[in-house]
């Protein structure tokens, strides 16, 4: 039998599509198994595991099922959480969990779950903001949420078009914006007390008078804690130096760990770990580090003096007190409940088995200056600019 | 103003390492006709793998091993595209990229819980009182061993003719009684561990964990470097040493009194516009091996 070149040719061409076709499936297929858009039911319990690549697999049978109600797009205030029922909170990131600011609300969010005072469903890495406009749309009318808790980042303004749209679901997110009536409430991770006093430690403990912060990116809600954290070293040493490099990534330890030791090359000998990768710079070195979001201590139990907490119960446990009594969440600015005198951050119980010890006289400063902190004594100034690279903080 | 020249050496070397991995592996494939996008997912799996494996077993060295083996496995599985079938090698490799760090996210999600993924053991480092010598025995390898080794491969050995010989001319390798999709899916394996070992680098040896995003473009500036290399082995090995360099001394320069006006974006940009910079000029009449991109088939 004779073929002809041409049919094989062309049969191949469609082998060939038909390929390249599996491969950006199976990629596509992949990534969007990665995100995480399947919504896990109450936190905690593993349910993760049963995130697929589609869009509302809700998990176990603890959800409320408002389904039928359909009032065509806008949820009722209450429609989810009739008298007696837990209401459905519903964490909408951009961000993925894994990213530490995420990580300090969903773990909240689990706890209070855990609790039984809330049932928790999330969906994270909405990385484009028109991801962010679907998956809203998708859970306020599909799931009628009673409260929608999540960062927007890159993506404010579709959040608050969305929360505009659908005026009786509560927002409550994360920003430097403002509150919007009716529904948009707004929080943000103030940590300036914990910074301020894991700065003073810094400044007490530090021999070369140099102090080294690794952080992020220098935007607003970085700049306030690591300019705190300045105003703290200031406070307990006028001669101190702190050095601080952005490292222009939420997720690159490799690089944050190279600045790092940079710094220590310019004479840092305490580190301030904004982000991942520094705590394994000072263990290399035998330095002490201070975590940053949860207590870092099981990380290096020999270098990390203590970490900057986060604690979002109090702004949860608000919302949620607040919805449960008047079937709604009105627009407010939740920030105080970060503060430290709400319970909202906290420094980690200080390690004094790192290298150079702590003296005690730095750690009872320190330790007077959080009392003052929590009854309102002192307040921790804000300052959002961008911090400069090297500042001598008598100069 | 001092900077402390030895300790930027030694940043030099440990930023390279990944990077010199990844290019002689991007190197090696593309020699033998393939472009090799999925360098990126490569890495990125090798880091993860390594994690995941050293975690499991409580031995770096198994992780290593799982990561370099991970590696071959996306090396062939290009391979399986843009060899056997032929496809778009610009989407077979993109397409391998996606799907192995979405993969990779997704098990970290399954098996950590959206949680940090917790240390496991790393290779310390040899020597780690002495300025510069105080390096991981991957960076020792790397510099000492691999980039040697491929030189010699590439320009003294049969397999590496045969690379170059279907690289630049399969038909003439095809006649010559060479299999040409043997030959490139060796490579492509080879290529594929040499990445991984460039993945794992970040994780088993600089830091003992795995977070997202962990390589964070070093693929694609690997990419980079082999074209500005023009596909040799020792331009690419120094072309990683200049990134690594200016990335030391930006780290310096950005704590510096008298540069710490500068905007930091911008210095963090610097090693990336110095290897564009460098393209410019070095990228100039480029003769591509004489296959590059085409899939081969006896016609």
């Amino acid at each position: 039998m004779v073929v002809s070149p041409n049919r094989h040719t062309r049969s191949r061409a469609r082998v060939r599509v038909v390929a390249a076709a599996a491969v950006l499936g199976l990629a596509l297929a992949a990534c969007g198994g990665n995100t995480g858009e399947a919504p896990t039911s109450e936190a905690g319990d593993g349910a993760t595991a049963t995130a697929g690549a589609t869009t509302q697999t809700a998990g176990s049978a603890a959800g409320p099922s408002s389904e039928g109600a359909a009032t065509g797009g806008s949820s009722g205030p209450g429609s989810s959480a009739p008298s007696g029922e837990k209401p459905l909170v519903y964490g909408v990131f951009a961000t993925p969990l894994e990213e530490p600011w995420d990580g300090a609300i969903h773990a909240a969010l689990q706890a209070a779950a855990a609790d039984g005072t809330i049932v928790y469903k999330h969906t994270d890495n909405n990385d484009t903001p028109d991801k962010m406009t679907r998956t809203l749309t998708d859970v306020i009318t599909t799931e009628k949420p009673a409260i929608i808790i999540g960062d927007s980042f890159a993506a404010e303004d579709q959040v608050r078009a969305v929360a505009a749209k659908y005026p009786e679901t509560p927002f409550v997110f994360g920003s430097g914006g403002k509150t919007v009536d009716p529904n948009f409430s707004i929080f943000d991770n103030w940590l300036q007390d914990p910074a301020f006093l894991a700065g003073m430690l810094a400044g007490g403990m530090t021999k070369s008078n140099t102090i080294g912060v690794v952080a992020a990116m220098p935007i607003p809600e970085v700049n306030r804690i690591v300019n705190a954290f300045i105003a703290g070293v200031k406070e307990s040493n006028d001669k101190a130096t702190v050095k601080v490099t952005f490292i222009n990534s939420f997720f690159d330890p490799a690089t944050a760990k190279q600045a790092a030791l940079a710094q220590v090359a310019a004479g840092v000998d305490v580190l301030f770990a904004e982000r991942a990768g520094v705590i394994e710079a000072a263990k290399e070195k035998n330095l002490p580090v201070i975590g940053m979001m949860v207590d870092q201590k099981s990380e290096a139990p020999k270098n990390v003096v203590t970490s900057l907490v986060w604690n979002m119960r109090p702004t949860i446990d608000h919302i949620v007190h607040e919805y449960t009594k008047t079937g709604t969440v009105k627009a407010q600015d939740l920030a105080e409940f970060s503060f430290m005198k709400n319970g909202g951050s906290s420094i980690a119980p200080i390690n004094t088995d790192v290298p150079g010890g702590v003296p005690d006289t730095v750690k009872s400063a320190v330790e007077a200056k959080q009392k003052a902190i929590e009854d309102g004594s002192f307040t921790t100034p804000v300052n959002e600019e961008a911090p400069a690279g090297s500042t001598t903080v008598g100069g | 103003m001092n900077l402390p020249l030895w300790a930027m050496v030694t940043a030099m070397l440990t930023t390279a390492t990944p990077l010199v991995f990844g290019a002689l592996g991007e190197l090696v494939t593309e020699r033998a006709g393939v472009l090799n996008l999925g360098i990126e997912g490569t890495m990125y799996a090798g880091a993860f793998v390594g994690v995941l494996v050293a975690g499991s077993s409580g031995s770096v060295w198994i992780g290593l091993l799982a990561a370099l083996v991970t590696g071959v496995l996306a090396g062939l599985f290009v391979g399986v595209f843009t060899v056997t079938l032929g496809v778009n090698q610009h989407v077979a490799g993109i397409g391998t990229t996606l799907l192995l760090i979405a993969s990779c996210n997704f098990a970290s999600r399954l098996l950590y819980g959206g949680g940090s993924v917790p240390q496991v053991p790393k290779f310390s480092q040899l020597l780690p009182d002495v300025p510069v010598a105080s390096q991981y025995l991957l960076t020792y390898l790397a510099f000492l061993i691999v980039a040697p080794a491929m030189f010699v491969l590439l320009r003294s050995t049969g397999f590496g003719l045969r690379v170059r010989a279907v690289g630049d001319n399969p038909e003439a390798a095809d006649a010559a009684g060479i299999s040409v999709a043997r030959t490139r899916y060796a490579a492509l394996g080879l290529g594929g561990m040499l990445m991984a070992a460039g993945g794992a680098f970040i994780t088993l040896a600089m830091l003992g964990t795995f977070t997202l995003n962990i390589t964070n473009g070093r693929g694609w500036v690997c990419i980079a470097l082999v074209i500005f290399a023009r596909w040799r082995v020792i331009p690419a090995v120094l072309g990683g040493l200049l990134f690594a360099a200016v990335d030391a001394l930006q780290l310096q320069l950005v704590i510096t009194p008298q540069f710490a006006g500068i905007p930091q974006q911008l210095m963090s940009a610097l090693p990336y516009l110095v290897v564009i910079g460098a393209l410019v000029v070095a990228g100039r009449s480029l003769r591509y091996p004489g296959a590059y991109l085409k899939p081969y088939r006896r016609t």
